[in-house]
């Protein structure tokens, strides 16, 4: 792993990286609130489908449970943010965010194709449900307000990390074992286990480290709202978004989900803005037009005229990287 | 024969709803032996394989390798306990290249390799089944045969003690086959024992040192392929009863 690490082909893409980042965190005194809003919008949601892809790209399950990890993350706050110092309600978060990834993977990493999307977008359901019930009977107030003293600015630098710390992670991931079992098990799980991988733990372990992010970034994203209740938090359009913005940018590579997300958040400000009414319909065409027009993402298509033959992941994602630059 | 047994089956029985596949199994291996299972289409060979290889888990009875009970373990720790195997249809890793499909049998096993060192082990077996030429190529783009030999380089990879192969010699043409024969034969000079199912007569002939014959589900022979081959209960069950 040390070795691997210190290679010149790990340095320069993540040294590049750093600078990006770096030159990104400078945004925020170039432009105003408006624009800020907007960067925000696109940090978290880079943050959400690059997390989504991690597990759903290689492993090809289909999760609508996203918004249930950020709605933990949002709720942790909510709960959690007056009473402790801010990174220790994100730790708090992050370890909520595991615990409900763990019983939920366990519990239904074993169901395949679309047992295991109906069984995420139930989930939702059922844990916007249970918290509305216990707001109703237990609490007997339904929404909460969140005051803390979190500006625009500091949630966007703090999304900005978060997405660092995320592409850093993937990118070791893609190059660690764990990522290449991963690999396997997408194209034949049978293979896999006869290999000597033990599928569950694997898939377990990749579904858990996605919800993390997921549920830090909705942890982040609370102090925005200073207002959120059940249906806000865990609204399940937020799950949909994540999955076309990572199918239109190419959930199998590292920096596909990006170049989904980036002009998505855009269309969709343009649409909220123009056609608040007609949002819902809008969404589904935009899904369709994907999934029958692009079945392998911006990046599939672009790998596809770059080069015909077949390029090797690690060249991807630093070619990829620049072409982002 | 002294050799020490490596996999001793027992009692073995899986049932599938009312269809019994497998009835009261029983066989041993020997370490360095190739043992052929054979039988006609429906007697449960592919059962007997999944249910050594862990894919299945049997009903009843019990699977012993190398003295240690693996029936019913998960199909990965079987793996790790020194069994791997081929598939009667070919799976391979069809959008990864030939070393990435050799390093998936290298990364996972106990003492797994990874980085540069499996690159090498990697590129060595490939040139030991060969395909060294294919190193690059995807494996989804290999021929019919080559993608064979590269299922086989990957369970290879695992270093195993026993190697099941299930019609691997399969669908070969006639070069195709002599040359598949003489790498089996390689392998067990080197001390690999293997069970393998085959319906191909020159090859059970030339490779195994002993056969064990099934039908409906239940041993019907076992031993020496010419004794085997010749005895009645084996020609009726293939041939019907006018032959025997």
């Amino acid at each position: 792993m040390i070795n691997c690490i210190l290679k010149p082909d790990f340095i320069k893409p993540v040294f590049l990286g750093a600078v990006i980042f770096a030159a990104l965190a400078f945004l925020p005194s170039l432009v105003d609130s408006y624009y800020m809003s907007l960067a925000i919008s696109i940090v978290s949601f880079a943050v959400l489908a690059t997390a989504w892809s991690m597990f759903s790209g290689p492993t090809r399950y289909i999760s609508l449970a996203t918004v249930v990890f950020f709605g933990i993350g949002a709720y942790t706050v909510a709960v959690l943010g007056e009473v402790l110092p801010f990174p220790v309600v994100l730790v708090c978060a992050a370890l909520a965010g595991t615990m409900l990834a763990l019983l939920v993977g366990f519990s239904t990493l074993r169901l395949a194709g679309v047992y295991f999307v109906i069984f995420t977008f139930g989930l939702t359901e059922l844990v916007r449900q249970v918290v509305s019930w216990y707001e109703v009977n237990v609490t007997r107030e339904m929404g909460r307000y969140i005051f803390l003293d979190i500006t625009q600015n500091d949630i966007y630098w703090q999304l900005l990390t978060l997405f660092a710390v995320l592409l850093l992670t993937g990118f070791i991931l893609g190059r660690s074992r764990l990522g290449f079992a991963l690999r396997i098990i997408g194209e034949d799980e049978t293979v896999a286990r006869h290999c000597g991988i033990n599928v569950t733990r694997v898939k377990v372990a990749l579904f858990v480290l996605s919800a993390v992010f997921m549920t830090l970034t909705g942890a982040i994203m609370a102090p925005r709202w200073t207002y959120i209740d059940p249906v806000i938090a865990f609204n399940p359009m937020l799950s949909f978004q994540v999955v076309i913005m990572a199918l239109l940018g190419g959930p199998r590579r590292l920096l596909g989900p990006l170049l989904g997300v980036i002009p998505l958040t855009l269309l969709f400000e343009v649409l909220t803005a123009n056609f608040p009414n007609h949002f819902s319909i809008m969404l589904g065409v935009t899904f369709m037009v994907i999934v029958y027009l692009l079945p392998g993402g911006v990046i599939g298509l672009y790998e596809k005229y770059r080069t015909p033959q077949k390029a090797s992941p690690s060249n991807g994602h630093s070619k990829t990287e620049e072409k982002t630059a | 024969m002294s050799a020490k047994t490596l996999l001793s089956i027992s009692g073995l029985h899986k049932a599938f709803g009312g269809l019994i596949a497998v009835n009261q199994m029983r066989f041993d291996v020997h370490e360095g032996e190739i043992v052929g299972l054979l039988g006609p289409n429906g007697s449960g060979k592919t059962t007997v394989m999944n249910l050594i290889s862990g894919a299945l888990s049997p009903n009843e009875g019990k699977v012993v390798l190398a003295g240690r009970d693996i029936t019913s373990l998960p199909v990965h720790a079987i793996s790790h306990a020194g069994i791997a195997r081929t598939f009667q249809l070919v799976r391979i890793l069809h959008d990864l290249d030939c070393i990435e499909n050799i390093e998936a049998g290298l990364a996972f096993r106990p003492g797994p390799l990874w980085g540069d060192a499996a690159k090498s082990a990697a590129i060595t077996l490939l040139d030991r089944i060969g395909l060294a030429d294919h190193a690059h190529t995807s494996a989804g783009d290999l021929t019919y045969i080559d993608q064979k030999r590269l299922e086989l380089g990957r369970a290879l990879a695992l270093q195993p003690k026993l190697l099941l192969l299930d019609e691997w010699l399969a669908g070969l043409n006639p070069s195709e086959l002599q040359e598949g024969i003489s790498l089996v034969r390689k392998l067990k000079s080197e001390g690999l024992t293997i069970i393998m199912v085959e319906h191909v007569m020159d090859a059970i002939r030339s490779l195994c040192d002993r056969c064990v014959v099934m039908n409906a589900g239940t041993k019907i022979a076992d031993g020496p392929p010419e004794t085997v081959l010749s005895d009645p209960e084996v020609i009726r069950a293939y041939l019907g009863d006018s032959h025997a």
